[in-house]
Formats: C-alpha cells, sequence, structure tokens
C-alpha cells in the first residue's frame, strides 16, 4: 500500500512535468472555461430568467462548474489510452512498481488541473457579477466535493481510456456521454421546469446533485427566483426528488460507489491491457 | 554445486487467437553468460522476451529469472532484472536525468540514490550533455543508450535486450556493442534477442536459435557453424581447363564430393583437419603443376548456418516485414 502512494507521486510528476513542457495543453484547459461562462451566460442569459440575465449568470454558475470538470476528467481517459499505446509503458510494467500507480499517479495530477480551472472559472464568473453568498467555509465544502467528484469520475474515464483503441476516441464517447448528461441536469436550465421524462432523469442525474450542492453553498439558489414565489416554494420545487432533497449525501453515494467499482476494474485492465 | 541459471524457461507457450506466437520454447542463461536469441522476425524471440519479464503470462510452460517464478512471483522478478526493449521505453516529454531519477525512484531507490546514480548512468552513456534536455529531441541511438541506461538503474543481476540495435546507424550499433559488452564484464547475465548474426556472434557465449516459435538450434557461435557442415577448403584455380584435376586431388585431402563453380574457376571440398588440410592441399596441387590463384579455409558463417538451419536468410523476412 504504501508503494502505490509514493510510485503514485512518482507518476504524478512526471505528468505534471509533462504539462510544464506542453503548456499549449494548459492554455486551452484554462481558455474553455472562461469561454463557457462568457457564452453561457450572455447567450442564454439574454432569453432566461424573464430578463434577469445577471439572475442566470449566477445561477448557471455551479452548472458550469460541475460541467467542466466532468469534461476534465476525459483528460485523464485520454491521457491513459496516449500512456498505453507509448513504450513507457512497457518500462512501468517492467518495474517493481505498485500496479495502481501509473493510474493514480494520473488521477492525482489531473486533480491539479481541475483545481487550476476552478480557479480560472471562478476568477471569470467573479467578473461577470457571480457572487460567494454563504460565507468562505461553504464554498470551500463546495469546491472540495467538486474536485472530490471529479476525481472519482476521472477514475470512470481512466476506466473507458484504458479500453479503447485510440485516445481519439475517449473524446467522442465522452462527448456523447456526457454531453447529455451534463444538460438534462439542473445545470443551465432548472431541472423543474424540464418536461416529463428529462424531469425524472435530471432528478436523479447526480450531475444535478453535485450542481445543486455547489448551488446551495455558493448562495446561489435564489438567484434565479420567479415573480411571486417564496423561496419555501422555490426551495421545494427544486429539490423534487429524494435525491435532491440529500444532495451532498446522494453525491457522497456517487462519490463512493465510483471509486469502489472503478478503482479496481481500471488497475485489473492496466494490468491486462498489455499482458494479452 | 553449480549455480542456478540466471534465467530457465521451460515449454513456454503463448497462443494467440490464430498465432502460435512461440509454441514451446525453452531455453538456459547461466549465470554471468550471455545468451543470444537468433531468429527471424515473428520467430518469437520479442513474445519469449515478454514472458520472461512478466510482461505477458504464457498459456503453458514454466520460468525463473534469478530464481524467482515469472508466473508466480512477478512482482520478485522485477525487482531483479532490467530490461530494455526494441521500441525505446523512454517518457520522450522527461529529460534523460528525469527519465532514469524517475525509474530509480520506481524501483524504490532513496531519493538521494536515485539521483546520483542518474548522474552517473548518464556520464557512463555519454548522455551528460543531453541529460537536461527532453527525450523528444534525442536521436535513435541516444533514445535507445537512454533506455538501456533506465534497465541499470538498480544495477540488476539479469538483462533482457530485445533487438538492442535493430533500425540503429553503423556507428550507433557498434557504440551499443560496447556499452554491451563492459556490462558482460561486469557479471550481469544476459538475455539477447537479434536478427543480426554478426550481433550474436560477437556477444553471445551461447546462442539459441528460434524460428516458427519454436528452438530450433542451440549452442555456441562455433559449434553452430560446425552443425552446417564445419570448415571447407576452398582453391581458385588460373587456369578453367584444371579443374576436375583440382577436383580429384581436394577429393583425396577432404571428405565426400568436391564442389566445382565453374564460373569462379572454384573448386571447394568439407575437410576436418583445418590447417593440416591446407598444406597438403597445396602439396599435392603444387606436386601436379596445378597453377593456384588462391587457396584457403573457409569457416562457414552464422549466415550460413542459419540458412541451413531455417531454409532462409535471417534477413530477408526483414525486408518482407519492411515492404
Amino acid at each position: 500500500m504504501s508503494t502505490f502512494f509514493a510510485d503514485g507521486m512518482t507518476i504524478a510528476r512526471r505528468n505534471l512535468i509533462k504539462i510544464k513542457r506542453v503548456p499549449d495543453l494548459l492554455i486551452f484547459a484554462t481558455l474553455q472555461p472562461i469561454m463557457f461562462v462568457l457564452l453561457f451566460g450572455f447567450v442564454f442569459g439574454s432569453l432566461a430568467g424573464d430578463g434577469d440575465a445577471a439572475g442566470y449568470r449566477e445561477f448557471m454558475m455551479a452548472g458550469i462548474f460541475a460541467q467542466t470538470i466532468i469534461f476534465g476528467a476525459t483528460i485523464t481517459g485520454a491521457g491513459m489510452a496516449e500512456d498505453m499505446q507509448k513504450g513507457v509503458i512497457d518500462r512501468f510494467r517492467t518495474l517493481p512498481m505498485h500496479p495502481g500507480a501509473v493510474l493514480f499517479g494520473r488521477t492525482l495530477a489531473d486533480v491539479a488541473n481541475n483545481l487550476l480551472v476552478l480557479v480560472v472559472m471562478s476568477l471569470t464568473g467573479l467578473a461577470v457579477g457571480w457572487r460567494l453568498r454563504d460565507g468562505a467555509v461553504n464554498a470551500l465544502i463546495a469546491y472540495g466535493l467538486m474536485l472530490l467528484f471529479a476525481y472519482a469520475f476521472s477514475w470512470v474515464m481512466a476506466f473507458i481510456g484504458l479500453k479503447v483503441r485510440a485516445p481519439e476516441i475517449v473524446n467522442n464517447a465522452a462527448f456523447m456521454v456526457i454531453f447529455p448528461a451534463t444538460f438534462i441536469a439542473d445545470t443551465f436550465v432548472p431541472g423543474r421546469s424540464l418536461p416529463g421524462v428529462l424531469k425524472t432523469i435530471s432528478g436523479w442525474n447526480p450531475v444535478s446533485s453535485i450542481t445543486l450542492v455547489a448551488r446551495e453553498h455558493f448562495g446561489n439558489l435564489f438567484a434565479l427566483q420567479p415573480p411571486g414565489t417564496s423561496r419555501g416554494q422555490l426551495e421545494a420545487a427544486t429539490k423534487y426528488t429524494w435525491a435532491l432533497q440529500h444532495a451532498e449525501l446522494y453525491t457522497l453515494i456517487w462519490i463512493v460507489v465510483m471509486l469502489a467499482v472503478f478503482v479496481p476494474l481500471s488497475i485489473r485492465a492496466y494490468s491486462r491491457a498489455v499482458g494479452k | 554445486m553449480s549455480p542456478q541459471p540466471a534465467v530457465i524457461a521451460d515449454g513456454l507457450v503463448k497462443h494467440y487467437k490464430t498465432v502460435k506466437a512461440i509454441d514451446g520454447v525453452s531455453l538456459e542463461v547461466p549465470e554471468g553468460t550471455v545468451l543470444g536469441v537468433l531468429g527471424p522476425n515473428g520467430a518469437g524471440k520479442t513474445t519469449t522476451v515478454r514472458v520472461l519479464t512478466t510482461l505477458i503470462r504464457p498459456d503453458a510452460g514454466h520460468a525463473f529469472v534469478a530464481g524467482a517464478d515469472v508466473i508466480k512471483q512477478p512482482q520478485e522478478v522485477r525487482r531483479r532484472i532490467g530490461v530494455s526493449g526494441q521500441y525505446a521505453a523512454v517518457d520522450e516529454y522527461l529529460t534523460g536525468y528525469e527519465n532514469l531519477e524517475m525509474v530509480g525512484r520506481l524501483y524504490h531507490l532513496p531519493r538521494r540514490e536515485a539521483k546520483a546514480r542518474a548522474r552517473e548512468l548518464l556520464r557512463q552513456f555519454r548522455l551528460e550533455d543531453a541529460a537536461d534536455r527532453p527525450a523528444k529531441g534525442y536521436s535513435g541511438g541516444m533514445r535507445r543508450r537512454l533506455d538501456l541506461a533506465g534497465a541499470l538503474v538498480a544495477r540488476p543481476p539479469v538483462i533482457f535486450l530485445d533487438e538492442p540495435t535493430t533500425g540503429l546507424d553503423p556507428r550507433s550499433r557498434g557504440d551499443m556493442w560496447e556499452v554491451i559488452a563492459d556490462l558482460v564484464s561486469g557479471g550481469t547475465s544476459v538475455l539477447l534477442t537479434t536478427q543480426y548474426l554478426e550481433e550474436a556472434d560477437r556477444l553471445a557465449d551461447d546462442i539459441v536459435v528460434v524460428d516458427h516459435g519454436t528452438v530450433i538450434a542451440h549452442g555456441t557461435a562455433d559449434q553452430l557453424k560446425d552443425e552446417v557442415g564445419g570448415e571447407r577448403l576452398e582453391v581458385t584455380v588460373a587456369d578453367g581447363a584444371r579443374l576436375d584435376d583440382a577436383r580429384r586431388l581436394l577429393e583425396r585431402v577432404g571428405h565426400g564430393d568436391a564442389d566445382i563453380t565453374e564460373h569462379t574457376r572454384r573448386v571447394s571440398v568439407a575437410v576436418r583437419a583445418g590447417t593440416r588440410s591446407l598444406i597438403e592441399g597445396v602439396r599435392l596441387l603444387d606436386e601436379a603443376g596445378v597453377e593456384v590463384k588462391d587457396i584457403g579455409i573457409r569457416r562457414p558463417t552464422l549466415d550460413d548456418a542459419f540458412l541451413a538451419l531455417t531454409g532462409h536468410r535471417a534477413e530477408d523476412d526483414e525486408q518482407e516485414a519492411a515492404s
């Protein structure tokens, strides 16, 4: 177990050095969230919220945070797929290192990436009027939980990365799944106003629960308050499923389940990927 | 009691859906020696190395490396081996130094030792000037040297070199040979695969020839050459009209029928007594007044041996594969 952490740190360092050597990756990883905040905030904002564009921007920030960190996990998957094609993996697999270390190091390095993205997005959000209205502690809880969720999800993507034949496929496959998963959720349009089946999906979608956790801890839950509804009514309408009523717990359950399932699955896939 | 061999493979089998990659490979590397595994592309050399270095599990057979069971104790094996592959296993975004330091850390050397060892190897492999440049910019020969250095980081007792010079230019190949020769003189046991007969001849104590997934011959370079028919006495006569006389005389010196190649005016016969046969041949030809342009004992090359054993030349396959 100790080699799992020590070797993982060695690999994480290697991945961070790569980011330093190929800064283009970092530049696009930070420009993209800026673009999303501005694009969604002003394009959708002009239409949504009954003319309350500023309110909409505050509402959707939590959604964009969730979407961005989830998309960020594809970097883990693509990076893993790319690694598996390189000769250096053969070197790793003949060294007496822990079989999970390459995965652990990769996911760890991507936390650094996510951290940076969260900072950049927060600054952009603040620039367009978004505010943290529920204190620093709650904000930290929101950030912490988002990072944890992203970390757990990066193991899911690492598994996919190990199973595909080429790194490009990770991005395509991820797009097909993540795009709907982050739109049929309480992210850009309030989940409560979605029609029929979509509303049910959104109500149980973990993307909704992590978004709601962030929105609530940022104090943005009432940013978009329809005229004539009280805060109590709005909160009740927003939390229309058990998952949304217990958003923290529900999110934690997902984090634990994703880790419990995909850490061992990915390590096994890694051990077997070349060992055919 | 004689020491246990550094590598023992016994009946290794690995089949893929349609291909029998290896089909019962057995070999041994006595401690402190170099075994050359010789064979064309697709013969099963790389698969054998991948099994012995714990990268793939065999379908059948047993293997022990430095006393550890490859199948049951892969982690033990990994602690005791160094591997350098056909495709340089270096991280191209890391510098030469960072690559070696990382490998040292992953062998669980203490941080200071990993750093010192990295510097030492870079010096030894003449990569000092490039030490702090990303490996991406290295030439093919430099990458291979860095890769080989990676295999030596933990001073493992057993080293596997899978076609260490394939694709290198002659100069880089010569450099690699020197490095490997040094290594062996230090007492390391080496299993080396190659499709270059010259390489096996030069570096290996023992050679196994692999073709179609099995070992088809085993011995020293000399033994393999002898197996093909040993030495021949070869004579080129000045006058084509005397070829037949020469043939009769040579058949008295050697054994079996002599071969005649008319357009080169050359006669050759298998001999057993080496230099004595040569002297006798010269005497007989001189007495009979046959003028000789050239005479000598020719030893078969490993190429001849390979051709005789497999029915094709070692490097034909490479060209086929490349075309």
